[in-house]
């Protein structure tokens, strides 16, 4: 049964569940197609994920390879496949909680960087699970910086051979999902050397496991890089090469390649590499950082519903945690958040497929927008949502603190994303650029792309409000936005033209200007990002209240990040000092609107209880009886031989005689 | 292994610094006897076989328990044998016997021995004391429930007096009643301290301690009525066997309650306590240790963080140039040094409670409990602002080292899942922040009613005088040096007197519109919280700069002196919005603070790992494979993955059992 306390949450709510899920899934079919997927992963035993917090690195490994290989059985018997429309929904279900994932990222750079012919080699074997891939690029020693990869691959014309080598330990490729103990191939990015000169970064497929009894090749040293924060399930490894041979044929050549002869040439244009690092950084925030942060927050609000604690009025029951306006202040804002950023995502998402359709076309125009919003916006989102993920664990109390939540594996989960794909600082530095060139080119009149035109609109003024309802205006609230960044980007490159012309070399004053221009690229993907939740909520149907409540998160969103970073709104007088306490009390009247419908909001998320695996967060909310038959299961209540052999003696009074 | 030298980017570093490490450490220390001793006690720990051992990150949980156990029983030998008896070496050797991590007797020495020995009657010491000390007994502290944590009076575990047999029946009589959390309760004590509403004579009188058997002597099983376990895997903590008790009609006798204070007379009369104020006492102790441990955990996350650093080199500053050291970047700075500033400040901040705290617990001894008030609302609000601080803090130096960062050989993971439960324990944090504001408030309205305050509120008074002008217009010339800390505490201490008063006055407006006195609290509780903070931040950087005076040596003095300008122009920077709607700062100021911001980092750069070698974590204290004091990181990083669980066979037997099969059926 229901916890009454979450019942009631329920009744009242100002909007229809269903039709939210619908509109966050995008619509019936695909809610319907989720669910049976869903259904199909979670009545199935061997995808349970019930024990993991129990388990070892080792068991945990085990148990990743068991489901990868059990979910290829299963996907053919469902007659799904991996191109098809469920498969966002698999890993949805299975909370990525499989091996084999960097076997997908082998199959694709060999697809994206390799010719015809080995594509017609390879993709095949690959498909068959004849063999198991891996994808390995970061080094000890490198990391985001791709042109430091110290890994060395000299062609020999004489055999028409490779040669791959660490030269150093800190060339040893470090962190490759899958290569510690499964992959039997993998891709490695290594300087091309060819008659002694160096070529850059090539990608080179070598085989590192027999395919008999999996024992490492000739030449191959690799292993598990040892525990982690979490990805306990993944075998991230190590691998060092030495006088690796590997055919010609092996360099992954759509782009370059080498002739027999040892000509090097580049053939078509390399901007398509560009283009599919800009996907793999938008298709991880749906995946890798809003459901984590869903889910916390369906969590953390849950069970602020049934924890009750001190009284509010006395001679009354204790009040749910949920209504003191601290916990709101720490909760709601994370869960307008999360809607925030599924509409950025709907956005990006657009983008990339006008993208796609005119790389199609060979137009490579969007290219540089695209990169630097999907760089910008991969940092800002993980950054917020790992933020987001932490205040939620915290806000849970001590039992946030029990892996039974679900809460610390969520956060060590996503926190990984600030850094793989790109370290966030790297990548705001990355979208500034952009930026600053954009505000110089349109300050000179020329075009700009679409979502930076604002830029060249700069127009100085004060903040119209005058009372606290005016800042629920989004036209006010966006304009503050766009007002900052502006003013942050023009500032910088202000900044950064006086240092040059007073002498400074460009890049010294580049890096003398790096802690701003972070700054100014974070407002900049801040204000898209209200001004797009703002657009969204226009376009929505007013029916069964889902436009009002949506509304409210988009006003409490912006007012949250006005709130949050006062001294940006205030500086050069845009907004006032009385106005700034109009928008601390919108703020904090607009806690206690959206309280009342937080747990609808994030039922409407719709996991499973199977799938958000927390005692603190299921549906019916019988939090303390979950999370008391849960413990008793743990390994650790098993009798352990630390009695015997330390606790006995000890407790039979050695101590005494001293 | 044979010694390698050290790096060569660290040596550079370390040749350049402008000031003597040793005599900072000397500082923090208390002195340079109290450093020799802390080390000498480190090398006994150290160079003791016995408390050598795998590294943990290898284990797994029962193992690392087991350890745990093994050394904890050896620590108390140990300790007995060389005759350490002051609190604080002993608490040097536990932290060096487990390397900063909690053990399964924590709660037995830091909780139930001290307990026995003030709230247990003459009699109740000869039963308990001596088999306590000797280990026969080991008992445990247990409070919290797993419906109730800080709000004590919430708690539903039920003593019940009989007179016919004199004995109390102790039950659990819900879920959420069932003691949960307790450290040593799983697996490891065979005695609790419960906490339990008392009822006698047909009324509840509160909350009293009972000494509670839980396990048999000689064979360890739970005793009939008693259900005893381990509450399983938590974020971190996986030495500690925190546990759940659920008592069911479990009768102990009436001698077993704790009576010093209150009684419970044969026939059931109670007999109410003195005084409650003492409990404040050891409250106001516990949480000046967090302070102190914010300050170490923070230390110990920026000392990885900035020698990593140091020796990383990465990506191109100047074109055709070698790769640079990260620490290099403006933007890997703004990073850490802000928090290294931090660090050095809760070191002074935590000295500082524990001083006051000896000061005033001399008085209470002699009777004058004037102060304790003020302490009791400071700390809670300093525990709150430095543990919040430091957890984020340790995040940030973790994330600052990028992937490698994410691996346990950094260490980083392991000091931050060991240090974030202190938001929580002890007070959850938005609880002490609310009490200090309490303390605000009240001081507020004895000034606004024409009496003057004391203390650290003192500025309080001031505000009667400038209430002339009306909120928001700058109340006073603006006279800000930004180079001087002490006109930067004066900026801090106008903030903070500013949202004292704001989170007052709104909180009256409240109580003007409606009812309930709780209901105001509430809806004002945001305002109040912002009001604690300030009044905290402000505290800090006054007891950051008083300290700077009573440094003699004259380039430890100036290097501290950047550390404390960068920590109160770094906290104004973060908080422009409240210097600027205050009217304290101008927007011209502000843009001047972040500058100088930038060019302090500049400063600071060249003593960045001199500031962290001062810290003086020994390597195995640390942990950390990028932390390592000779940089030699990515040698050992290798030498530390050769020996993952995971690598135990060269092929794994998912191979066999998984992999194998489906290619064999593809």
């Amino acid at each position: 049964s229901v916890n009454p306390d979450l019942a009631s949450e329920r009744q009242t709510a100002s909007f229809s569940v269903e039709k939210l899920t619908v509109l966050l899934d995008g619509g019936v079919e695909q809610t319907q197609r989720r669910r049976a997927v869903v259904e199909a992963i979670e009545s199935d035993p061997v995808f349970s994920r019930e024990n993991q917090y129990f388990q070892t690195q080792n068991e945990r490994y085990e148990a990743a390879v068991r489901k990868a290989v059990h979910l290829q059985k299963k996907m053919h018997e469902m007659g799904w496949t991996e191109n098809g429309p469920e498969y966002k929904y698999i890993y949805r279900a299975l909370s990525g909680d499989v091996a084999f994932l960097l076997h997908r990222v082998f199959m694709r750079s060999i697809s994206v960087l390799g010719s015809d012919k080995q594509i017609a080699k390879w993709i095949p074997l690959a498909t068959q699970h004849k063999l198991i891939g891996s994808y390995a690029q970061t080094e000890l020693g490198h990391g985001t910086y791709l042109q430091g990869l110290e890994t060395t691959a000299v062609f020999d014309t004489a055999t028409q051979e490779f040669i791959l080598n660490t030269p150093k330990i800190s060339a040893m490729k470090w962190w490759p999902g899958d290569m510690g103990r499964s992959a039997t191939h993998t891709v490695v990015f290594a300087q091309l050397y060819v008659h002694g000169k160096c070529y850059g970064i090539h990608p080179f497929i070598v085989q590192i496991r027999s395919l008999q009894d999996h024992s490492l090749c000739p030449g191959i040293t690799a292993g598990d890089i040892g525990p982690k924060m979490n990805f306990e399930h993944i075998d991230n490894g190590y691998l060092l090469l030495k006088n690796v041979r590997v055919p010609r044929e092996n360099m992954l050549s759509k782009f370059c390649e080498v002739r027999p002869d040892g000509t090097y040439v580049r053939q078509g244009s390399q901007k398509i590499n560009y283009f599919t690092m800009t996907t793999v950084r938008i298709s991880l925030i749906s995946d890798e950082v809003l459901t984590p942060l869903m889910k916390a927050c369906t969590i953390a609000i849950r069970y602020s519903a049934v924890r009750r604690q001190s009284k509010l009025k006395p001679g009354e029951q204790e009040a749910k945690i949920l209504d003191y306006q601290t916990q709101q202040e720490k909760l709601l804002p994370q869960l307008a958040a999360a809607y925030a950023f599924h509409f950025i995502n709907d956005y990006l998402q657009e983008l990339l497929n006008r993208g796609y359709r005119e790389v199609h076309r060979k137009n490579f125009d969007m290219l540089p927008e695209l990169h630097a919003l999907s760089s910008g916006f991969k940092a800002v989102v993980t950054q917020r949502c790992t933020a987001a993920v932490e205040i939620c664990l915290r806000a849970c109390g001590g039992h946030g603190y029990s892996l039974l939540s679900g809460l610390p594996s969520l956060y060590t989960k996503i926190l990984a994303s600030c850094i793989y794909e790109g370290e966030n600082t790297i990548l705001l530095l990355q979208t500034a650029r952009f930026l600053i060139k954009c505000f110089m080119a349109a300050s000179a009149g020329q075009p700009v792309p679409p979502s930076v035109t604002y830029l060249a609109a700069v127009k100085p003024g004060k903040c119209p409000a005058r009372n606290k309802l005016d800042f629920l205006s989004p036209d006010i609230y966006t304009e503050a936005y766009q007002h900052v960044a502006v003013r942050l980007i023009s500032s910088t490159a202000a900044k950064l033209q006086d240092l040059i012309q007073s002498g400074v070399k460009k890049h010294d004053a580049w890096n003398q200007c790096t802690v701003q221009l972070v700054q100014a690229a974070k407002a900049h993907c801040h204000y898209i990002t209200v001004k797009n939740f703002a657009e969204t909520v226009e376009k929505l149907e007013t029916k069964a209240g889902i436009q009002k409540i949506m509304k409210h998160l988009c006003d409490l969103f912006a007012l949250h990040g006005i709130f949050s970073n006062t001294g940006a709104f205030l500086h050069d007088g845009y907004t006032s000092a009385a106005q700034m306490d109009m928008v601390t009390a919108s703020y904090l009247d607009l806690l206690a609107v959206i309280r009342k419908d937080a747990v609808p909001l994030v039922d409407a998320f719709d996991f499973t209880d199977k799938n958000l695996n927390s005692a603190l967060g299921s549906y019916d909310g019988q939090v303390y009886q979950r999370l008391y038959e849960w413990a008793q299961r743990s390994p650790t209540n098993q009798m352990s031989p630390a009695y015997e052999r330390y606790l006995k003696p000890l407790l039979h009074n050695t101590l005494s005689k001293l | 292994a044979a010694a390698m030298p050290v790096n060569a980017d660290l040596r550079r570093e370390r040749a350049a610094a402008t000031f003597q490490p040793e005599l900072l450490t000397h500082i923090l220390d208390g002195g340079p006897e109290r450093t020799r001793r802390r080390k000498e006690i480190e090398a006994l720990v150290l160079n003791d076989p016995d408390f050598q051992h795998e590294d943990l990150n290898f284990l797994s949980r029962s193992q690392r328990y087991e350890q745990a156990i093994r050394k904890s029983s050896l620590m108390v030998m140990k300790l007995r044998e060389y005759g350490i008896a002051d609190p604080e070496e002993i608490y040097w050797f536990k932290s060096f016997v487990h390397r900063g991590r909690p053990e399964p007797l924590d709660l037995h020495l830091g909780m139930f021995l001290p307990t026995l020995l003030t709230q247990a009657t003459p009699e109740q010491q000869d039963r308990f004391f001596m088999p306590a000390w000797n280990l026969e007994i080991i008992g445990t502290y247990a409070q919290t429930e797993m419906g109730h944590g800080t709000h004590l009076r919430g708690l539903e575990t039920t003593a019940t007096y009989d007179p016919s047999t004199q004995e109390f029946i102790l039950n659990s009589p819900t879920v959420t009643s069932i003691k949960w959390w307790p450290g040593g309760l799983g697996k490891t004590s065979n005695h609790a301290i419960v906490l339990a509403q008392l009822y006698t004579q047909g009324q509840c009188k509160g909350l009293h301690a009972f000494i509670v058997p839980i396990r048999q002597l000689g064979t360890h099983e739970p005793l009939p009525g008693i259900t005893v376990g381990d509450i399983g895997p938590k974020f971190g903590y996986d030495e500690m066997d925190n546990g759940y008790l659920k008592m069911d009609n479990f009768r102990i006798p009436r001698e077993n309650m704790l009576m010093k204070y209150a009684q419970v007379e044969p026939d059931g009369t109670y007999v109410k306590p003195l005084s409650d104020k003492l409990t404040y006492g050891t409250m106001v102790f516990i949480r000046s240790l967090i302070v102190g441990d914010s300050a170490r955990s923070l230390s110990r996350a920026c000392t990885i963080a900035i020698r990593y650093s140091a020796v990383r080199h990465q990506s191109e500053l100047k074109p055709g140039e070698p790769e640079p050291q990260i620490l290099d970047y403006q933007t890997q700075q703004y990073k850490l040094f802000p928090l290294l500033a931090a660090a050095y400040a809760f070191h002074f901040v935590g000295a500082y409670i524990k001083d006051t705290y000896r000061r005033i617990s001399g008085d209470i001894n002699e009777g004058d409990l004037s102060e304790l008030p003020e302490l009791h609302a400071l700390t809670a609000g300093l525990k709150a602002f430095t543990s919040w601080t430091a957890n984020a803090g340790i995040e940030e130096c973790r994330m600052a080292c990028g992937g490698h960062g994410y691996s346990r050989c950094s260490g980083i993971p392991d000091i931050y899942v060991t240090f974030t439960p202190s938001c929580t324990y002890e007070g959850e944090n938005t609880v002490m922040m609310l009490q200090t504001a309490r303390f605000l408030v009240k001081s507020y309205t004895q000034v606004s009613s024409g009496q003057q305050v004391t203390g650290m509120v003192s500025y309080l008074n001031d505000l009667p005088r400038q209430r002339i002008q009306p909120q928001h217009v700058a109340a006073r010339a603006v006279t800000v040096r930004i180079n001087d800390p002490t006109s930067l505490v004066e900026a801090y201490k106008s903030r903070a007197a500013r949202l004292v008063e704001s989170a007052a006055k709104n909180l009256q407006a409240e109580l003007n519109h409606r009812k309930s006195k709780e209901d105001a609290w509430n809806r004002t509780s945001v305002d109040l919280v912002r009001a604690s903070e300030a009044h905290c931040h402000y505290v800090i950087v006054k007891l950051f700069t008083a300290k700077l005076s009573e440094v003699s040596d004259a380039a430890v003095r100036a290097v501290l002196t950047d550390l404390c300008l960068l920590y109160a122009l770094f906290g104004i920077s973060r908080n422009a919005g409240d210097f600027l709607q205050a009217g304290i700062l101008t927007s011209a100021q502000i843009t001047q603070v972040n500058q100088h911001v930038k060019e302090l980092l500049a400063v600071i750069r060249p003593n960045a790992v001199a500031l962290v070698d001062s810290f003086d974590f020994h390597d195995v204290h640390l942990g950390s494979v990028l932390g390592r004091y000779d940089g030699n990181v990515y040698e050992n990083m290798f030498e530390w993955a050769k020996k993952s669980p995971l690598n135990k066979t060269q092929v794994h037997e998912s191979f066999h059992k998984h992999l194998k099969p489906m290619q064999a059926k593809l």
